[in-house]
C-alpha cells in the first residue's frame, strides 16, 4: 500500500527521468522484440523445410519383393520413422513425368525405365536431424540389394547450423539488451535513490525495516521495466503490421513469448533496483 | 539500560573524539551529558543510537550490543530509542505533522491512526497550530520541537535528546522539560545532551555527566559529593 503509493509518487515527482527511462527501457526492449519476432519466423521457415527431410533408399532392379518387405518392416521399427513408402520402378516414372515435364518425352521413347525403385524413410517431427537421418540411412546400406541410401547430408547439416545460429544469436543480443535495458533503469533509480537518500537515511534513524525502504523502489524499478517492456510490444507489434501489410506475410509471435518478456521486464526492473539501493541500506 | 564499556571513537586523521568512556544508565533515569563545544557529546548519542560503531569497547542498548547488533536489525534498536537530533533532521517540502507521522509511517502503523498520534504530540510540545506548516516556514524553535515529537511518537523506552533546547527560549524550554520528566515518571529512560549549565541546576534530581575532550571527567553517580 505505502510501497505502492510511494512508487507512484516518484513517477510524478520525476516524470521527465522515469518517462525517459521508460523509454529507453522500450526500444532497448523493441531491439529483443524485433529479434524474437525474426527467429520467430526463421524457425517457421525451417520447420516448413525440415517436414522434407527423409531418407530415400534406392533398390537394386533384381531385389526380391520379399527382402523388400523386410528391410521396409525393419525401417518403419524404428522410433524416429513415421512412415515408410515404397515407390516402384513405374511409380518413379510416373512422378518424373510429372514433375519434369521437360524430360517426359525423353523417359517415354525410352524403352528401358532408368530409374530405380525406392523406400521413402519419412521421420517424425523433431526427429529430423543430421544423426537420425544418418543413422537410418546406414542401417538401410548395410543392405546387399540397396543400391544406395541418401538424405542430402549436406543441406540438412546447413540446415541445423542456421537453426543454432539463429538460437545463439538471438539469446546473445537479447540478453545483451536485456542487460542495456536493466542498467537504464539501474541508473535512473540510481539517480532518484540519489536525490532521496537523505530521506532514506531518515528512514533509518527512524525505524524503518530495510525491506520497507526497499519496496517502493523495487517496485518503482519493476513497473518502469513493465511500462518499458509493454511499450516494445507495441513497437513491435506495429513493426509487425507494417511489415505485414506493405512487405510480405509474417506470423506474429506466440502471446506466451509476450507475456515471458513483460514479466521479464518488470523482474529485470525490480533487480536492478535492488541492486542500486543495496549500497545505501548498508550505511549506518 | 544504556551501558558503555570502555568506549573510544576515533576518526582517520581527527584522533579521538571520546576515549575511554565508561558509563551504566539503568532503568527509570534522567541524565544530562554536559561539556563544552566539541568534548564529544553528540559523538556518545550517535553511539547510542548505534548510527556510528565504536572504535574500541562496547555500547550496550536494552538488549542489543554494538557487537553484535547487525545492520538489518537495526531498526528494532531505533523503535526503542527516540533520537532527538542536534541538526534535527527533518523532511524539508513536508509539513510538521507529516514529519511527525513519518516515524509512525515508516514503522507500518495504520493511516488512521498516525494523523490523530502526530497531532497530539505536536500539541505536546506546543505547536498545536503550525502543524500543518511546511517545514521552511518554521523557525529554528519551531523546527526542534517539531523533532522532539517524532522522537516521543513512537513510544520509545529510551529518549537521546541532543541539545534539544538549544533554540527554545525559557518558556518553551520548561514546557520541554516537564514533559520529559512527566514521560520519564512513567518509565522512560532520558539521556539529555546540553551545554547549559544553568538547565541542569535547575534539574539537581538528575544524574549528571560531564565530558571533556573526549573522556568522561563528572559523574554524579559515581564521584564525590564533596569534591563537586
Ligand atoms: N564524522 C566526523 N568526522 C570527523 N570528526 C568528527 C566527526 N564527528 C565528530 N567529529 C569530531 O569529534 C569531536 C566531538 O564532536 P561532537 O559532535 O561529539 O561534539 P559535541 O560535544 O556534540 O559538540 P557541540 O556541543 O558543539 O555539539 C569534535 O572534535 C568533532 O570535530
Ligand atoms: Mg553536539
Amino acid at each position: 500500500m505505502y510501497a505502492m503509493r510511494e512508487a507512484l509518487a516518484a513517477f510524478r515527482r520525476a516524470p521527465v527521468l522515469t518517462g525517459l527511462s521508460s523509454g529507453m527501457v522500450g526500444l532497448a526492449l523493441f531491439v529483443v522484440g524485433l529479434f524474437s519476432l525474426s527467429t520467430y519466423n526463421l524457425q517457421i521457415a525451417l520447420s516448413a523445410i525440415e517436414e522434407r527431410v527423409e531418407v530415400v533408399v534406392y533398390l537394386r532392379d533384381d531385389a526380391r519383393q520379399s527382402e523388400i518387405d523386410h528391410l521396409l518392416g525393419e525401417l518403419a521399427a524404428f522410433e524416429e520413422v513415421s512412415q515408410v513408402n515404397y515407390v516402384s520402378k513405374r511409380d518413379a516414372l510416373e512422378r518424373a513425368q510429372r514433375d519434369l515435364p521437360e524430360f517426359g518425352q525423353l523417359f517415354i521413347e525410352s524403352e528401358v525405365n532408368p530409374l530405380p525403385q525406392s523406400l521413402e524413410v519419412e521421420l517424425r517431427p523433431g526427429n529430423r536431424t543430421p544423426d537420425v537421418v544418418e543413422q537410418v540411412a546406414s542401417s538401410a546400406r548395410n543392405y546387399p540389394f540397396v543400391e544406395d541410401a541418401l538424405y542430402g547430408e549436406e543441406w540438412v547439416d546447413r540446415l541445423f547450423a542456421l537453426r543454432r545460429i539463429g538460437f545463439a544469436s538471438t539469446a546473445v543480443l537479447g540478453l545483451a539488451f536485456a542487460m542495456v535495458a536493466a542498467l537504464i533503469i539501474g541508473t535512473a533509480l540510481r539517480i532518484a535513490i540519489f536525490a532521496r537518500r537523505d530521506e532514506i537515511y531518515i528512514m533509518r534513524l527512524v525505524g524503518a525495516r530495510n525491506g520497507f525502504i526497499r519496496r517502493p523502489f523495487l517496485l518503482e524499478g519493476a513497473l518502469a521495466g513493465l511500462v518499458g517492456a509493454v511499450l516494445a510490444a507495441a513497437l513491435t507489434y506495429s513493426t509487425y503490421r507494417m511489415v505485414y501489410a506493405y512487405l510480405f506475410e509474417v506470423a506474429w509471435i506466440p502471446g506466451s513469448w509476450v507475456g515471458i518478456g513483460l514479466l521479464a521486464g518488470a523482474l529485470f526492473g525490480a533487480c536492478s533496483s535492488a541492486v542500486a539501493i543495496r549500497r545505501h541500506l548498508r550505511e549506518v | 539500560m544504556i551501558e558503555l564499556t570502555h568506549v573510544s571513537k576515533e576518526y582517520p586523521k581527527r584522533g579521538y573524539a571520546l576515549h575511554d568512556v565508561s558509563f551504566h544508565i539503568k532503568k527509570g533515569e534522567f541524565a544530562f551529558l554536559t561539556g563544552h563545544s566539541g568534548s564529544g557529546k553528540s559523538t556518545t548519542m550517535r553511539l547510542i543510537h548505534m548510527a556510528e560503531r565504536p572504535t574500541r569497547g562496547e555500547v550496550r542498548v536494552a538488549a542489543f550490543s554494538s557487537e553484535r547488533v547487525t545492520e538489518r536489525d537495526l531498526w528494532k534498536v531505533r523503535r526503542r530509542v527516540g533520537m532527538v537530533f542536534q541538526d534535527f533532521r527533518l523532511l524539508p517540502g513536508r509539513t510538521a505533522v507529516e514529519n511527525v507521522g513519518f516515524a509512525l509511517e515508516v514503522t507500518g502503523t495504520p493511516q488512521k491512526a498516525i494523523q490523530s498520534r502526530a497531532n497530539r504530540l505536536l500539541t505536546q510540545v506546543g505547536l498545536a497550530s503550525k502543524a500543518g506548516a511546511r517545514v521552511e516556514e518554521l523557525s529554528g524553535g519551531e523546527r526542534q520541537r517539531v523533532a522532539i515529537a517524532r522522537a516521543l511518537v513512537n513510544d520509545p523506552y529510551i529518549l537521546l535528546a541532543d541539545e534539544p533546547t538549544g533554540n527554545l527560549d525559557d518558556r518553551a524550554t520548561r514546557g520541554i522539560m516537564d514533559l520529559f520528566w512527566d514521560l520519564n515518571a512513567r518509565g522512560m529512560v532520558v539521556l539529555m545532551a546540553t551545554h547549559d549549565l544553568e538547565l541542569t541546576r535547575r534539574h539537581p534530581h538528575a544524574r549528571f555527566f560531564e565530558l571533556d575532550q573526549g573522556k568522561l571527567v563528572y559523574d554524579s553517580a559515581t564521584a564525590d559529593p564533596v569534591a563537586s
